[in-house]
């Protein structure tokens, strides 16, 4: 199981935070801290995965951008890797070659697909192009709502 | 309106908190754009709120506090909208946490949302639920999920299944509910259905064994078809990674088969086709298709026998560790720890490699291929491996060193040919990282050498020589010192020279010298001193023409602003002046210190390495084990008559005389030892400070009828009318830490415990009149440092408890989590409780005890009640 998402750029910044076990606000602030601390600071051939209390945190590096997720000791890290990768290739789709300013200026979409990715810390789907067009279509909704209450308005 | 089309002042914001130079900039803004959002609130702002709150989501991504738009979400979720319930979903998830109370006010809501005409707003709200709900929502939204996992459309049966997940983790009571539904997704085609069924099938089978038994009979052949099917379909671009369609979808096949496999033959006879073409047919050239290979070893390794099968998947792991990719490296360590269990010979042949990865420069890899290398040495390759491990000892990072080095002493001890490589490697190894060297291994080391009565002169030699090179390393001066004490004359003399040793001169006032170096040494701390000051009185008898300079160092010591040392120097002061006549036999030679007892008072108090045959690893004959204690309490002749015989072991004399308890090990129970009262005379007189020995023995009984004998005959010799009344349980660890707290700094050491851990003694935490609080303990397996403690509160008034909270804080040194309490509501009288669980994890673990400050609130007829205390008698060895 996946116990939180973390999306910090190399700078340190917290770019996205999803928490699939229970850690209280004060707990969350410092697990970012220590933990884009080891991962900021390993080199670049060194391998994906950082042992942390108990738990395995795999992360990739992508630009500027660091992917992290917490897992169990006996989970399967190459896969986590691979649902990283998985979740980057639908940004990239969804934004359109994606960057960080994307991620900053619409952090709420990120989350959007993320939710459609993943649940309970599992994964829920493995076709990038059903994540988009469930995405998309709630977008749609969104849109029209917007319209009609303008139109309604004006 | 919308809050995040072009020129909204999300945007704006998140433009001008970027665009601030420095932190307090930074903070301004948000300062100012809370204000603003706090007077939106107020003011019950509809055309904003969603706005207000992606705000808010941006602001706690920052790190800001934003407990104050928690309702807000709540409102978005009420209101009818999609857009609405979307944002507010997204903050629900974001700015709170299961823990929190404002959650339950979302309950009515979300079942409404599952009802939904809407499938879209379904899936908002299923996945919410399953993201962050209580166990008391999983109870409440259930039958909703349950009904879900039939919907139309697979978009939501999918999200259903992983919602079932966490309700069933949540609450485990649940779990029969979902089986039969959880099945029949099985079956279906849609891969994302297939894929959170399989899980759900998969968390079923943790949680309960009625699933178990369900699935590995109805469904391991269709689950094998299912592998079967996609692993050998066509191309399909839409699930399509390197070649392999949907590996995610693999992995999770493989992960449910080993789990139906584990135990049982005929379903793992059953999945062994489909494995071996798994193993066999998978391209390893990319990710995907190494982590189905690696899903598959698992598996492999985990299902009943099948001898071919198993070749092949160690095979996978000697391609995997050859690999020039560090992740497969790292994985295919993982792995072969596994495998030892399976084939230990067909990974002893990988263990060339093996070490060179302890080598390696990555730290995650270096930690994985130590664990594994530990695993692999035997009688036969102690010697070369742990030659390699000593020499990078000397070169590795300063933060591996700490695991590094008690491995090696691990390994040293457990195998061990003969005392004198023992001591060898030991000395190596206090000279390079003594720092790092646990208490009870070098205590471990003098037992060694007292024992080795043929090697006293080598070793006392070795030891003067290395502390002149390595003055840094603390464990290293203690044993030099404690050698250089008893054994001084043969270091001068050059008693038992060996072949092989270098010839050394040392005069009498060198050996004075060393100890006098770590005495005076800023960086030497307590133990060290005590010890170095023992060893010059020692050495003044040993020694009769250094004995003026001796007394002088001592004497420079009584004015020592640590009391521990001042007492001793005054004493030791007026042994040199007064007792002449008695000196010689005070600080005779130490008698041989009895292994046996010794390893078996620390049996249990070891890492996992030795915990399972206690002595016998050294296969190293004990000396002439005498009980010397009778003629030193006789010498002393102190109200002897109120001495029973003494009958304590070697293990307690040097102990005791050193002040330094070696190992406070629980005396196993059945073997405990007698009372030891002679030595108690003893360290009287010397007022080093008696120990009651902590007890951790595993009944409560036992701990009263032991520290009873300990504690009873020192009482009545010396008058210590203050000695704690000892009073059932909870007590008498107490009274053990009150003692320690006047010993201030000579606490027992450092106690493990047996790998399944001790059962501990539950206790009365808290009282008042109106709550009792009581602790129960448990340790997981292999860790040490984290206590589980369930707490339980009890209502010692008439009335009902409502909103009943309880917090707990610890000192910096512990880490403390709190899972969500059982109920908020305490039947009054009695009738029933509330249970917690609380899982402190303790970084100081057998240096210092837990200690917790408490606060616990509650309503009583509406009255705000709160109590708060502290807590400082738990078991010490937690």
């Amino acid at each position: 199981m996946i116990h939180f998402v973390l999306l910090v750029s190399r700078q340190g910044k917290v770019r996205l935070t999803k928490w699939y076990s229970p850690y209280s606000q004060k707990e969350r602030s410092k697990v970012i801290r220590e933990l884009s601390g080891i991962i900021l600071s390993r080199g670049p051939k060194l391998c994906n995965f950082v042992e942390w209390r108990g738990f395995k945190v795999v992360y990739k590096r992508y630009a500027g951008l660091y992917f992290c997720m917490c897992i169990n000791q006996d989970d399967n890290e190459l896969e986590i890797l691979d649902i990283i990768h998985h979740y980057v290739e639908i940004l990239d789709r969804y934004f359109g070659s994606v960057c960080e300013l994307d991620l900053i200026f619409n952090f709420h979409k990120a989350y959007y697909i993320l939710d459609e990715l993943l649940i309970a810390g599992e994964l829920q789907e493995s076709s990038k192009r059903t994540v988009l067009r469930l995405v998309d279509a709630q977008d749609c909704i969104v849109e029209i709502a917007h319209q009609q209450a303008s139109s309604g308005i004006g | 309106m919308n809050p995040f089309s072009s020129g909204t002042r999300l945007r704006d914001m998140i433009r001008a908190i970027r665009a601030c130079k420095t932190a307090a900039e930074e903070r301004a803004v948000v300062r100012k754009e809370c204000a603003a959002i706090r007077a939106a609130i107020n003011e019950n702002d509809q055309d904003y709120r969603h706005r207000n709150l992606a705000k808010l989501m941006f602001i706690q991504m920052l790190g800001y506090p934003t407990h104050f738009g928690q309702m807000e979400c709540l409102k978005l979720i009420a209101s009818s909208g999609f857009p609405e319930k979307r944002i507010g979903y997204l903050g629900l998830m974001l700015l709170l946490d299961e823990r929190q109370e404002v959650l339950m006010l979302v309950t009515n809501s979300l079942k409404q949302d599952l009802n939904h005409s809407n499938q879209y707003i379904v899936g908002l709200a299923l996945c919410a639920l399953g993201n962050i709900c209580s166990a008391e929502m999983a109870r409440d939204l259930a039958p909703e999920v349950e009904r879900l996992l039939q919907f139309r459309d697979p978009n939501i049966r999918k999200k259903a299944a992983l919602c079932s997940i966490r309700i069933i983790k949540k609450v485990p009571d649940l779990a029969e509910n979902f089986i039969n539904p959880a099945a029949s997704l099985l079956k279906e085609k849609h891969h994302g259905v297939l894929i959170t069924g399989v899980q759900l099938c998969t968390d079923l089978c943790k949680v309960s064994s009625e699933a178990l038994e369900y699935f590995r009979k109805k469904c391991t052949d269709g689950l094998v078809k299912t592998l079967r099917d996609i692993a050998n379909s066509p191309y399909a671009p839409e699930y399509d990674i390197a070649g392999i369609t949907d590996p995610f979808l693999h992995i999770r096949l493989l992960k449910l088969l080993r789990i139906l496999g584990q135990g049982d033959a005929d379903a793992s006879d059953c999945m062994n086709d489909i494995l071996a073409q798994v193993a066999t047919k998978t391209e390893s050239n990319k990710n995907a298709g190494n982590a189905i290979l690696y899903e598959c070893v698992e598996t492999i390794m985990s299902i009943e026998d099948n001898g071919g099968l198993r070749v092949l998947a160690i095979n996978i792991l000697g391609r995997f560790l050859s690999n020039r990719d560090n992740n497969i490296r790292y994985v295919a360590l993982n792995m072969l720890m596994k495998a030892m269990m399976v084939d230990a010979q067909a990974v002893q042949r990988h263990r060339a490699t093996i070490l060179e990865c302890v080598k390696d420069s990555d730290a995650s890899i270096q930690k994985r291929a130590l664990e594994l290398v530990y695993l692999l040495v035997n009688e036969n390759n102690v010697k070369p491996l742990t030659k390699e491990l000593i020499e990078y000892l000397e070169v590795s990072d300063q933060e591996f060193k700490g695991d590094l080095t008690a491995k090696i002493c691990s390994l040293v001890e457990k195998f061990s040919p003969e005392k004198i490589w023992y001591i060898d490697q030991m000395l190596k190894v206090l000279s390079e990282a003594g720092n790092f060297v646990k208490d009870e291994v070098w205590h471990a080391l003098i037992v060694v050498i007292s024992n080795a009565t043929d090697l006293h002169g080598y070793t006392v030699r070795a030891l003067y020589r290395a502390v002149q090179t390595s003055t840094e390393q603390e464990t290293l001066v203690r044993v030099a010192v404690w050698c250089i004490g008893e054994y001084g004359d043969m270091l001068v003399n050059d008693v038992g020279m060996l072949d092989i040793e270098d010839p050394i001169t040392v005069t009498e006032s060198d050996a004075v010298d060393a100890t006098e170096v770590a005495i005076k040494r800023h960086s030497s701390d307590l133990t060290t001193k005590a010890m170095a000051l023992i060893a010059l009185l020692k050495l003044s008898s040993r020694f009769p023409s250094c004995s003026e300079r001796i007394r002088d160092i001592i004497v420079q010591n009584k004015g020592n602003l640590v009391l521990e040392l001042q007492q001793r120097s005054i004493e030791f002061n007026c042994i040199l002046q007064k007792h002449q006549n008695i000196r010689s036999a005070l600080v005779e030679r130490m008698p041989v210190l009895d292994e046996a007892t010794f390893s078996g008072r620390r049996a249990g108090s070891l890492p996992a390495a030795v915990s399972t045959s206690t002595g016998a690893p050294r296969n190293l004959p004990n000396g002439i084990a005498k009980p010397a204690a009778a003629p030193i309490a006789d010498l002393l002749d102190l109200s002897s008559d109120d001495v029973p015989a003494p009958s304590s072991s070697g293990g307690d004399f040097l102990q005791d005389l050193l002040g330094v308890d070696l190992s406070p090990a629980s005396a196993p129970s059945g073997t405990s030892q007698p009372p030891k009262a002679g030595t108690d005379v003893l360290l009287d007189l010397l007022s080093l400070g008696t120990l009651p020995p902590a007890q951790s023995s595993s009944s409560t009984s036992d701990i009263l009828s032991s520290s009873q004998d300990n504690k009873a005959p020192l009482a009545n010799l010396n008058g210590l009318s203050s000695l704690p009344s000892l009073s059932p349980n909870a007590t008498s660890p107490a009274s053990a830490a009150s003692m320690m707290d006047l010993l201030d700094g000579f606490g027992p050491s450092p106690q493990n415990h047996e790998e399944n851990g001790p059962a501990y003694p539950s206790l009365v935490a808290y009282e008042s009149s109106s709550l009792r609080m009581t602790f129960n303990f448990s340790k997981q397996p292999g860790n040490p440092q984290t206590t589980l403690i369930q707490a339980t509160f009890t209502n010692l008034s008439p009335n009902v408890y409502n909103d009943f909270l309880f917090q707990a804080a610890v000192p910096k040194f512990l880490q403390l989590h709190l899972d969500p309490a059982s109920s908020n509501t305490l039947p009054a009288s009695g009738n029933g409780s509330i249970t917690q669980n609380l899982k402190v994890t303790n970084s100081q673990h057998g240096k210092k005890s837990l200690v917790m400050r408490i606060r616990i609130a509650y309503k009583m007829k509406n009255k705000e009640v709160l109590e708060e205390g502290q807590i400082s008698n738990f078991p010490r060895d937690l």
